[in-house]
């Protein structure tokens, strides 16, 4: 048995309540090279420049074969259409203008901003759902059908429906990394189900529209045309997992920072706007979303004195690059009042998260009514027990305490 | 409020247009219009936008900043030039407000004068050509944002008209003077106007470069014209146009040259941006000169053309460059003319002996420095994003000793929104030999060309591709090779290097007559002979 990588650890479920030192003994090398062909960057500048680089490609038909075989079915060449998460341009472009045509500017400009009344409205409810208890689980009562409900009013999947997406999501994020065969197969007999669920609704929706994203992928006729067949369902997918799971570790590790740090807690209750800052830097300090995975190089890639080889998986370490402390003064420390904070958490270039917008206001609302209602609230535990994936991460249940909760 | 956008930085993220709908709008999948003056209930979600931008290229008045910018650090005790010096900036512009703000940033507690011929304070140009024109922003409206106080003493309205290096005096135009210990010239770009004063002066003949300007234009262009006549297509003349696309006016574009744009981005491209131009149905019409502008009871009728043809216009906008603010310095022995004012990496000055100064200094589009990623070249670029941060050099030299000075050596970049296109550029495209398209497609307009110059990178320009410019920035840094050695993804149909086709450069200093007195070494000097005194 050889001597376990930093990579290895920061795998290892063992190290998830607390990567941090691991990443920054990762910084002192530019690059590392692991046993099984994987390149490591980890380093802000590193990582800011490869999320430029034309040679980077999110394309897995661009792995090596000995890589590429060993890819969850769907996530190698030959599986499902991908989403535009797993392709390089052009393709890539036109997918993505496709979605961001039922989502955003140009085309829908206000769709976000006109949600924001109904997002106050849902964390409102939620809330008032835990008030006459002592305890609550901020994961299961709030930060998860928080979002839940949010994508699936933008989706137009049907609020009845969806109690039953979170079974099927989870064994589909957890098996993003290194997943043992059990862990494969049930993700695959999840993504089966999932599948099948969201072509009935996408073929009920061309019959009978909404103002909902699906009902415009499926009858705009855009300039790229409508989203159809594999391409429909495998952006439907992308769009419900990364909908959910990164907007929930946003809030879960927000509020869990918040109560490490009382004072800046208590500055979100009395301060105008300050959630908007506290956001941006909590996004830093602590982002859904370490590790983009499932990178390679169309090219060699030279960082530093090393060599990212073509072909080689390629793991980018976001996590880690907001915490380099040659780019961030004081990166270690929580500071929502931080000039210029140029984060990496959404990622960058052509690949920047498509739902940014919507988690930083998902975040800014639900953490701000939680600290203006929550009378005293505390940690049951801390560290708190996290989910398995280590590129998701956050915890998998946060228990708080509280005296009361005031009304909304 | 008061907001402006870098869109240098910007890449296109649409964090604003999603979050602020209202102030801030995205045209195609990149390029982005704001509303320089949003009203005050839009504060929390222009607060939102500006904290969200990925790149951070939204910046707002301090006014409406929730903290106030960090405090400057305390000049050190013996330090008296940073606790009481006397620091002039004659150009109330972007660059002269950007040093301003650098100077207080960096610690300078002593006295700041800002001179500028307009009444008025620093304002943004781009939008005069853009969401100006299109209505949806007012001139008056594009005040700079403070992004901190300057505490300076404002002459704004009075032009400066000389330079006594003597005794270090600013004279002005009403017969003030103003000493200094350290001097910005950052008086930029004056727009060419009409050769033919007489046709200049008719009304419907306008340049595009003053806040007046545009608003005049604007008028004209909201009483609907049967026809406007831009000549000129560089980058001003080219937005003009697009401009009168998207407004349903008819529009004619008379260039001289072979194509649009291809001054500063060489035929290739040129050739692309005049179908692009043709398509949105301006009448193009290249190696076109206008002969004569034609009035009636002192307003435009027509114009006359060398392709032998007469329209009927009534507005003609007047796009062909600028000319660099120096008149004022003609007697100030420092080495200027219509190249501007030379001066060093670290922005100080040359006098006429080619000889650096250490206490006058030079920033934005009237300077010319040498760019030692260019072959040392002498070279001027009028661009916005090189306006802040030769000001903010030059501003941290000035108040610095010999070993904490600066060099400004950012490569140079710009932008253009035309016919729903977002053009950005790095480097210096115009010094290069050969183009290669290294990504996309032309055809669908999303692409990249690399430049290069016996072999080496030296610029990129980017159709609706922005993203991607870091990657070539970083290649002009490293000398790369050109064609760059590498697969990329979403390569090109023909990636084959191709004459980039420049008109020839001229170096405007070449025409410097230069007269050289006394005998021995010490007593030499040169003096610059200026043509209108020769005659």
């Amino acid at each position: 048995m050889t001597q376990p990588t930093l990579y290895d650890q920061i795998l290892d479920f063992a190290n998830r309540a607390d990567p941090w030192p691991l990443y920054e003994q990762l910084r002192t090398r530019p690059v590392w090279a692991e046993e099984d062909g994987t390149f490591v960057v980890s380093r802000y500048r590193d990582i800011y420049a490869l999320m430029h680089d034309p040679r980077l490609s999110s394309d897995p038909n661009n792995l090596l074969p000995e890589f590429a075989d060993k890819l969850p079915p769907a996530e190698g060449p030959g599986g499902m259409a991908p989403a535009f998460i797993r392709t390089d341009p052009p393709r890539h472009d036109v997918l993505r203008r496709t979605v961001m045509r039922q989502f955003g500017p140009p085309h829908r400009p206000d769709r976000i901003d006109k949600l924001t009344p109904k997002l106050s409205a849902v964390v409102a409810e939620l809330i008032d759902k835990i008030a006459g208890k002592p305890e609550a689980d901020l994961v299961d009562e709030v930060a998860y059908p928080f979002p839940v409900a949010v994508i699936s009013e933008l989706l137009g999947v049907p609020a009845e429906d969806q109690a039953t997406f979170g079974g099927w999501v989870d064994p589909i994020v957890n098996a993003l990394t290194r997943p043992t065969p059990e862990q494969l197969q049930e993700r695959n007999d999840a993504m089966q189900q999932l599948s099948h669920y969201m072509l009935e609704l996408a073929q009920r929706r061309r019959t009978q529209p909404g103002d909902d994203m699906i009902s415009g992928f499926v009858t705009d006729d855009g300039p790229d045309g409508r989203l159809e067949g594999g391409d429909l369902l495998s952006t439907l997918i992308l769009l419900l997992i990364a909908g959910h799971e990164t907007t929930v570790n946003l809030i879960t590790n927000g509020w869990l920072t918040l109560q490490r740090h009382p004072d800046q807690l208590q500055r979100l209750r009395t301060e105008p706007r300050f959630a908007i800052r506290m956001v941006e830097e909590l996004l830093r300090y602590e982002p859904s979303v370490h590790i983009l995975p499932l990178r390679t190089a169309v090219d060699d890639i030279e960082i530093g004195d090393a060599t990212v080889r073509k072909g080689h998986p390629i793991a980018v370490m976001l996590a880690s690059g907001n915490r380099d402390a040659e780019c961030i003064p004081d990166a270690d420390r929580f500071d929502p009042d931080r000039p210029d904070n140029v984060h990496l958490s959404f990622a960058g270039g052509i690949h920047y998260c498509l739902g940014a917008p919507l988690a930083r206001l998902e975040a800014q609302i639900a953490l701000t009514q939680l600290a203006k209602r929550l009378q005293n609230p505390r940690l049951v535990a801390d560290p708190p027990p996290y989910r398995p994936s280590p590129i998701l991460r956050g915890p998998i249940h946060l228990r708080i305490a509280y005296d009361a909760v005031l009304p909304a | 409020m008061r907001v402006v956008v870098d869109l240098t930085k910007c890449e296109g993220y649409a964090q604003c247009a999603f979050l602020a709908p209202e102030a801030f709008r995205m045209v195609g999948d990149e390029a982005l219009m704001f509303d320089p003056a949003p009203p005050d209930e839009l504060q929390d979600k222009v607060l939102r936008a500006a904290a969200a931008c990925p790149v951070q290229a939204l910046q707002v008045d301090m006014a409406d900043l929730p903290t106030p910018p960090p405090r400057a650090a305390v000049a050190d005790g013996d330090d008296r030039l940073r606790r009481e010096g006397r620091i002039v900036i004659v150009g109330a512009s972007l660059a002269g407000l950007k040093a301003a703000e650098q100077l207080r940033a960096d610690g300078f507690a002593g006295t700041l004068t800002m001179i500028g011929d307009e009444a008025l304070e620093p304002y943004d140009r781009p939008p005069l050509s853009k969401q100006v024109q299109t209505g949806w922003a007012a001139s008056a409206d594009t005040s700079l944002p403070r992004r901190r106080d300057i505490g300076a003493d404002w002459k704004l309205g009075v032009a400066a008209t000389g330079l006594d290096l003597e005794r270090n005096v600013v004279s002005l135009a009403d017969g003030q003077e103003v000493g200094f210990d350290r001097l910005l010239i950052a008086t930029g770009v004056r727009a060419r106007p009409w050769f033919v004063p007489e046709e200049a002066g008719l009304d419907g003949v306008f340049t595009i470069r003053t806040r007046a300007d545009a608003a005049g234009l604007r008028e004209r262009l909201a009483a609907g014209p049967r026809r406007v006549l831009v000549i000129g297509s560089g980058f001003t003349g080219s937005e003009m146009a697009s401009v009168c696309a998207e407004l349903d006016i008819p529009v004619t574009v008379a260039e001289a040259g072979p194509a649009p744009l291809a001054g500063a981005l060489g035929g290739v491209i040129g050739r692309i941006a005049a179908g692009i131009m043709r398509e949105h149905g301006v009448d193009l019409r290249t190696e076109v000169r206008v002969e004569s502008l034609q009035g009636e009871d002192g307003k435009l009728r027509r114009a006359v053309l060398s392709d032998g043809t007469t329209i009927e216009v009534d507005v003609a906008v007047v796009a062909l460059g600028g000319i660099r603010n120096v008149e004022w310095l003609h007697d100030s022995g420092l080495a200027v003319g219509v190249w501007g004012v030379a001066c060093d990496a670290g922005c100080r000055a040359f006098d006429a002996n080619g000889l650096v100064t250490d206490d006058v200094f030079v920033a934005g589009d009237v300077a010319r420095q040498p760019q030692p990623m260019f072959g040392y070249q002498f070279l001027a670029m009028e661009h916005w994003g090189n306006s802040v941060t030769q000001a903010e050099v030059a501003a941290h030299n000035m108040i610095s000793t010999k070993t904490e000075r600066w060099p400004h050596l950012e490569v140079s970049a710009f932008w253009s929104l035309q016919f729903g296109n977002n053009i950005k550029s790095v480097g210096v495209p115009p010094i290069a030999d050969q183009i290669a398209i290294t990504q996309g497609s032309v055809e669908k307009r999303q692409f990249v060309a690399a430049y290069g110059y016996k072999g080496r990178v030296v610029g990129a320009v980017s159709w609706n591709q922005g993203k991607w410019l870091d990657f070539y920035q970083q290649l002009i840094e490293q000398a790369a090779p050109f064609p760059p050695p590498y697969h990329l993804t979403d390569p090109p149909a023909d990636g084959t290097p191709v004459p980039a086709e420049f008109p020839a450069m001229t170096y405007p200093g070449r025409d410097a007559t230069v007269v050289v007195t006394g005998h021995d070494p010490s007593e030499r000097r040169a003096t610059l002979v200026r043509a209108a005194r020769r005659r």
